[in-house]
């Protein structure tokens, strides 16, 4: 009896030894990157998505949960391009984690595989919070998606060889589903070419050249700086004068300054997700897109 | 500007329709409606990938063409220039080594300043009106210690600038040096460290002179608090901020919880220790820290610190208790320690604080002080055994109420507790008083990088006497984007 329990917790001993199904630790900057890594590695991951879609990525806290969650990550995928300039610094230093630092295998940057716009020719903070290598918010357009996936997807096999044929596996049914949806959002917005918008925060280049919108102004006076009365007043009176179709704001922007204008213009404002989670629809990267394409048309109607 | 009259782009697009064609070719016997998709992906990132180095090229030609030109203008010789552009790296050939391939083609025309560590300046200065001269601000119940306190002086004045430069230094390396120059035109060196960066499990060391790993405020920058000046309990216990020279390891356990534990070893020269002639480490600082979150709105972080430093012949200057102009110079020698609990918790809705947030924090701190006492060393030199126990909290509230506008209200508390000076009593005795401070805050933020504040005080640190004071203070960050601890 006793040689049988100590045989039966040996083997329960080893089999959590053998067995142990160890998924890779991702902390996922933003809610894309998460989804993205979702696809393409399923259950080879546990992913960490350090903020959500009603935060602005620019402004984060270093907060004691994320150092704990960086410390123990493996691989860290984050949109790069200085966005998270404000907060990931830090948090690699507190986490001690050498192996998510830059230049490792374990600190992925999406915007490196992306063709970045808005590059700015000079650099002056009196021009606001510009970006030295370009507009980072390169997730609003489905062709930069299918640009990261295949690093991604190479990275992640990079780090856990062992399910490398599933990694490609998953890329490619990835890269079909996506393939396909694109091609259906881009011609279900094909009636949204031309269309001239405001926009809140410079946060949609990649969307407009994508859908080829038009953007004739902004809210935020200088890129981070808060819509001011006067510079509302200015963008109302530049409006009459270049008329614009919608208003266009992400999820986690404050809409009053938004809704001011819409009251004043009879402009209707489009909340767009901007990323996934930042809509009731958006739950993964294609009912992201699905409900952006919506919104839009439903908006330009 | 047809894309075919530019030759690099012509071979390119050549390339680009060659391997298109190979790829095609390898891949027709097996073409079905999904095959098709992928070769249409892969063309797709192909164009991605040309495209890129195509801007990445024009950009070189045109940085190279500048150069041409300068040097041309320098009656220079145009070798160098013509060598960069002979010196393009290969092509790369996949899409995900397109942008280190362009950074390090932009790198190699560009000089040495590349590698130069970020710089950040922060820019400060304010006025100050006091309804009692400065000169007299003492923490009544408390030996004076030389630091930075008091409320500064009166009227206009130039705060400290503090220039701080930080890089990577090797692989393995992260240094960084803060220098602070101060409103009377002394440069001191704030903090100066070398951190390791490659530890594995969690661990970091570091080295040099740091805000040593005490309470909460003790390791921010003054720029980064919420109200101008430091909450009595550092003016009181640590003469402003403690600083370590010496070594700090600290390890973040493998949990999901934050939990991290340090240990430093300095040379206790700071108050409340003062310089030994002695090998060893002079001042121990323990720290335990802890924090999470609550739903997405709420964070919080709570900590627990030790500090244990000597002092050796450690100065102050006491005035007779009967004659006013009459002064002495007394020393302490012996063992201090403080022990220090710090809380925060921050809100903001849907952790988005842009709109609204607030953050509530509080300290508290115990000092105890055991050693000897000599009373007016430069004639009677009476010593004595000296004993003290005492302590002092703050609690402060900040709430951003509109976008760039926030308003915040502190309290801070001292309790002078118990002093024992021995045969000294007479001589040295400290009034038992418990200084208070009531203290609201209204600062404005156009952007990150610039604030101005308001600050009004009731200061009580005098026995009896109450100080009303109004600060205004501005503080600008110029140069490389700080990113700022929780």
């Amino acid at each position: 009896m006793t040689n049988k329990t100590s045989l039966l917790g040996l083997s329960l001993a080893l089999a959590s030894i053998a067995l142990p199904s160890h998924a890779l630790k991702v902390v996922a900057c933003e809610p894309e990157w998460g989804a993205l890594t979702q696809e393409l590695a399923g259950e080879h991951a546990s992913i960490y998505v350090a903020t959500s879609a009603l935060q602005d990525p620019h402004n984060i806290q270093a907060r004691p949960s994320l150092i704990a969650a960086v410390r123990n990550a493996e691989l860290l995928v984050c949109t790069g391009a200085e966005l998270e300039v404000g907060w990931l610094p830090v948090l690699l230093r507190q986490a001690g984690n050498g192996a998510v630092r830059p230049g490792q295998l374990g600190m992925f940057y999406a915007a490196d595989f992306v063709r970045k716009l808005e590059v700015p020719t000079r650099l002056d903070r009196a021009d606001g919070d510009v970006h030295a290598s370009g507009n980072p918010h390169i997730q609003t357009d489905p062709r930069n998606i299918a640009a990261v996936a295949p690093a991604l997807a190479k990275r992640l096999s990079e780090l856990d060889p062992a399910h490398a044929a599933d990694y490609a596996k998953r890329l490619a049914d990835f890269q079909t589903r996506w393939g396909q949806a694109t091609q259906r959002w881009t011609q279900a917005a094909a009636p949204l070419k031309g269309l001239p918008i405001v926009v809140q925060h410079k946060g949609f280049p990649y969307l407009e050249n994508w859908l080829g919108l038009q953007q004739v102004a902004t809210l935020e006076p200088k890129p981070g700086v808060e819509p001011s009365s006067s510079h509302l007043s200015s963008v109302l009176t530049r409006l009459q004068q270049q008329p614009a179709k919608i208003i266009v704001r992400a999820a986690y922007n404050d809409g009053r300054s938004a809704q001011w204008l819409a009251d004043r213009t009879q402009l209707p404002v489009a909340v767009l997700p901007f990323t996934v989670g930042g809509s009731e629809r958006a739950k993964d990267l294609f009912g992201l897109f699905d409900d952006t394409v919506d919104i839009l048309l439903k908006a330009a109607k | 500007m047809s894309f075919f009259r530019h030759p690099t782009r012509l071979a390119l697009a050549t390339g680009l329709l060659l391997s298109a064609t190979a790829h095609a070719q390898s891949k027709a016997p097996t073409l079905d409606a999904n095959g098709l998709q992928q070769l249409r992906q892969q063309i797709d990132e192909l164009k991605r990938s040309y495209d890129n180095r195509i801007q990445a090229l024009e950009a070189q030609l045109q940085q190279a063409q500048q150069q041409l030109t300068q040097q041309a203008a320098q009656q220079q010789s145009t070798a160098a220039a013509v060598a960069a552009v002979t010196a393009v790296p290969a092509a790369p050939n996949s899409v995900m080594d397109t942008a280190t391939a362009a950074d390090s083609a932009g790198a190699a025309f560009s000089s040495a300043n590349r590698f130069n560590p970020a710089v950040a300046l922060i820019l400060t200065g304010g006025y100050a009106g006091l309804s009692k001269s400065p000169d007299t601000w003492q923490l009544s119940g408390f030996l004076p210690n030389g630091g930075e306190v008091g409320p500064g002086k009166r009227g206009f004045s130039l705060g400290e600038s503090e220039l701080t430069l930080s890089a990577n230094i090797d692989h393995l390396f992260y240094g960084a040096i803060t220098l602070a120059v101060s409103g009377e035109d002394t440069i001191s060196a704030e903090e100066a460290f070398v951190q390791t960066t490659a530890l594995p499990a969690g661990l970091k060391v570091k080295a040099g002179r740091f805000y040593a790993g005490l309470g909460y405020l003790n390791e921010q920058h003054a720029h980064t608090w919420d109200f101008i000046d430091a909450p009595l309990s550092y003016q009181a216990f640590f003469g402003g901020q403690f600083k370590q020279e010496g070594v700090q390891a600290r390890w973040v356990l493998p949990l999901e919880r934050y939990v991290e534990l340090g240990l430093e070893l300095g040379n206790g020269h700071g108050f409340p220790g003062s310089e030994r002639d002695r090998n060893g480490a002079g001042a121990t600082v323990l720290t335990a820290r802890t924090g999470g979150d609550i739903g997405f709105s709420h964070s919080w972080r709570a900590g627990a610190s030790w500090l244990q430093t000597r002092a050796d012949g450690r100065e102050w200057t006491s005035t007779d208790p009967l004659d006013a102009t009459t002064t002495y110079t007394n020393t302490f020698s012996g063992r201090s320690r403080v022990w220090a609990l710090d809380g925060v918790w921050k809100w903001a809705p849907n952790g988005n604080g842009q709109v609204t947030n607030f953050k509530l924090q509080g300290e508290y701190f115990r000092r105890t002080e055991t050693g000897q006492v000599a009373f007016d060393t430069a004639s009677l030199n009476s010593i004595d055994g000296y004993r003290s126990a005492q302590s002092g909290w703050y609690l402060q509230g900040v709430y951003q109420f509109m976008p760039q506008w926030r308003v915040g209200l502190r309290h801070d508390r001292l309790d002078s507790g118990r002093n024992d000076f021995g045969v000294n009593a007479l001589s040295l005795a400290l009034p038992s008083y418990n200084p208070k401070r009531d203290t609201v805050m209204l600062d404005w933020s156009p952007s990150e990088y610039s604030r101005w504040r308001l600050q009004l005080s009731d200061d009580r640190a005098r026995q009896g006497v109450t100080d009303h004071q109004i600060f205004l203070q501005y503080q600008m960050s110029l140069g490389a984007h700080g990113a700022h601890s929780y």
